[in-house]
C-alpha cells in the first residue's frame, strides 16, 4: 500500500513560539485520517503546510511523490484543499467562481463545464448556481468551498473543518459524500467534533502543543478510557489536569 | 502562462461585478475633464494638442491607482481568499502578474473612454495623432509604474488604509521629484539629491512621451521599474503568505 501523503518531521516555528513540532504520518489510498486536537493545537498550521500554503521552519510534505517545498505546482495538481472558513471571492457567482478554479487547473470548454456540473451535482448546489457566493447561506458557502476542493476529481484531500457551521442533514450529506470518495482517495479531515471521528474516520491522529500524541483506530482511541470525550482530555490537556 | 491568465480574467470582470470600475472610471473622466477645461486652459491656450490633459494624469492616477491596488492583496488577506488563490496549481508570480495586468488594463480601459477629448481636439483643430498616442502609451507607462508600486505595499500589508496611505506617499514622491519646485530647492542646496530625484521622476519621462518622443531609456525605466516592483510583489507575497 503506498502513501499518497507523506508527512515527515514537519516542523512550524513563529518566533519563539513552536506551533507543529516534528510532526510525521503518513496517510494511504483508501484512508480516511481525522485530525484531532483543541484549538490553536497546529491542526490548521500543519493543513496549510500541507497544501502549500506555508512554508515549513523544517521537514517536508509529499503528495503523490511530489515535495510540497520543491514541487509545489506540481504537488499542488494532486491535491483537493479546503482552507478554514471555506473562503470565496464574494462577488462571483458559485458557477463563476467554481469555474475559475476549473480554469487555474486548466480545465476549459466542455470539460470545464463537465467538471463544474459535477462538483455541483456532488455538493447539491445546482438550485443556487447563478447567486453570488455572498448571498449564500454559511453551509452554502462551506458547499462552495468543498465543490472546488472537489473538482478535479484529485487524489489527495484535505479539508479544514469540513462539517463546522452545518446544519445536522448538511453534516450527514458531507459525511456520506467523504465515505463514498473515500476509497479511491486519501483524505485528511481536521475536526473537533469527537463523533465525526468514529463516524467517518479509519484512522485518528491527536496533536496537542504542535505534537502528535496518539495515531491509531477510531476504535483503539475509544478503548484507552470512559469515552472519547475523556481520551480526548487525557491526551491534549496532560494526566494531572484532566483527573 | 495560463495561470496568469485565468487570474486577470477573474479581477478584470470582479472590477466590473462591483461598483469599484464604475465609481473609478467616472470619477477619472470627470476629473480629467474638468481640469483640461479649467485649470489646463484648453481653449485658451489656442493649441491644437491634449498636453494639459496629459499634465494632469500623473496627479490623477496619484490618488485612484492607490485606490485600485490597496485592495489587490489587502483584500485577499482579509477574505481568506489568499490561501485559496495560492493553493491553486499556479506559482505565484503568475498570481501576480495576473492582478498586475487586470488592473493595467483596467486603467487602460478608463483612459480609452478619455476619446471624446481626442475627437474634440481634431474637430477644433489639425492635431499630430502621433503625438497623442504617444502621449496615451506614456499615461500607460505612468499607471503601469503607479501600480507595481502599489501591488507591491498592499502585498506587505493586510489593513487597505496603510496599503492606500503609503501606495499615495509613494506615488506622490516619484510624481513630485521631478516638479520645478523641488528640483529646484534641492539644486540649490544639494546638488547630487537634485540629479537622483530628476533621476527617478516620472513626469520629466512623461514629458518625452506627450512631446511624441519614444526614448529607449524612458522605456527601459518604466519597464525595469515594473519589473523591479513585480519581482517585489512576488518575494512579499512568499515570506508574508500567511499573516
Amino acid at each position: 500500500m503506498t502513501a499518497l501523503i507523506e508527512i515527515e518531521r514537519l516542523t512550524k516555528r513563529f518566533g519563539a513560539f513552536t506551533a507543529v513540532d516534528d510532526v510525521s504520518f503518513s496517510v494511504a489510498k483508501g484512508e480516511v485520517v481525522g485530525f484531532l486536537g483543541p484549538n490553536g493545537a497546529g491542526k490548521s498550521t500543519t493543513m496549510r503546510m500541507l497544501a502549500g500554503f506555508m512554508t515549513p521552519t523544517s521537514g517536508t510534505a509529499r503528495i503523490c511523490g511530489d515535495d510540497v517545498v520543491d514541487r509545489p505546482v506540481a504537488a499542488k495538481r494532486h491535491l483537493g484543499f479546503l482552507p478554514e472558513g471555506a473562503p470565496t471571492y464574494p462577488e462571483m457567482t458559485v458557477t463563476g467562481f467554481l469555474q475559475f478554479c476549473g480554469r487555474a487547473r486548466g480545465f476549459h470548454g466542455g470539460e470545464l463545464a463537465d467538471r463544474v456540473a459535477k462538483a455541483m451535482a456532488l455538493t447539491q448546489l445546482e438550485g443556487v448556481r447563478l447567486q453570488p457566493v455572498e448571498t449564500l447561506s454559511k453551509g452554502f458557502k462551506r458547499r462552495v468551498g468543498l465543490a472546488a476542493a472537489l473538482l478535479h476529481d484529485p487524489a489527495v484531500l484535505v479539508l479544514d473543518e469540513p462539517t463546522d457551521g452545518l446544519d445536522p442533514n448538511q453534516k450527514h450529506d458531507v459525511r456520506n459524500l467523504i465515505l463514498a470518495m473515500a476509497p479511491e482517495k486519501a483524505i485528511v479531515i481536521s475536526t473537533h467534533i469527537l463523533e465525526e471521528v468514529g463516524a467517518v474516520c479509519s484512522r485518528a491522529v491527536v496533536i496537542a502543543r504542535g505534537r502528535v500524541v496518539a495515531d491509531e483506530t477510531p476504535a483503539q482511541l475509544a478503548a484507552r478510557g470512559p469515552s472519547m470525550d475523556a481520551v480526548f482530555r487525557t491526551l491534549t490537556l496532560g494526566k494531572q489536569e484532566a483527573a | 502562462m495560463g495561470g496568469a491568465i485565468t487570474v486577470f480574467r477573474r479581477e478584470l470582470a470582479g472590477y466590473f461585478a462591483t461598483p469599484v470600475a464604475y465609481v473609478f472610471i467616472v470619477i477619472f473622466l470627470v476629473m480629467a475633464g474638468a481640469l483640461t477645461f479649467t485649470v489646463g486652459n484648453f481653449f485658451a491656450r489656442g493649441q491644437a494638442d491634449l498636453t494639459p490633459f496629459f499634465t494632469f494624469v500623473p496627479w490623477l492616477f496619484l490618488f485612484l491607482v492607490p485606490a485600485l491596488t490597496m485592495r489587490l492583496w489587502a483584500e485577499e488577506r482579509r477574505l481568506g481568499t489568499i490561501e485559496l488563490l495560492l493553493t491553486l496549481p499556479i506559482a505565484q508570480w503568475q498570481a501576480v502578474l495576473g492582478k498586475f495586468l487586470a488592473a493595467w488594463a483596467f486603467c487602460g480601459i478608463a483612459l480609452a473612454l478619455t476619446f471624446p477629448l481626442v475627437i474634440t481636439v481634431n474637430v477644433l483643430g489639425n492635431p499630430d495623432n502621433g503625438v497623442i498616442l504617444t502621449g496615451y502609451l506614456g499615461c500607460m507607462m505612468v499607471a503601469g509604474a503607479f501600480l507595481a508600486v502599489g501591488a507591491a505595499i498592499s502585498a506587505m500589508t493586510k489593513n487597505q488604509v496603510i496599503a492606500f496611505v503609503l501606495a499615495v506617499a509613494a506615488c506622490f514622491f516619484l510624481t513630485a521629484a521631478g516638479s520645478p519646485v523641488v528640483t529646484e530647492f534641492l539644486s540649490k542646496r544639494i546638488p547630487l539629491l537634485a540629479d537622483l530625484a530628476r533621476a527617478i521622476s516620472i513626469t520629466d519621462r512623461l514629458n518625452g512621451f506627450t512631446r511624441g518622443v519614444i526614448a529607449a531609456r524612458d522605456f527601459v525605466f518604466f519597464a525595469s521599474f515594473m519589473a523591479f516592483f513585480l519581482f517585489a510583489n512576488t518575494i512579499a507575497i512568499d515570506q508574508r503568505k500567511a499573516d
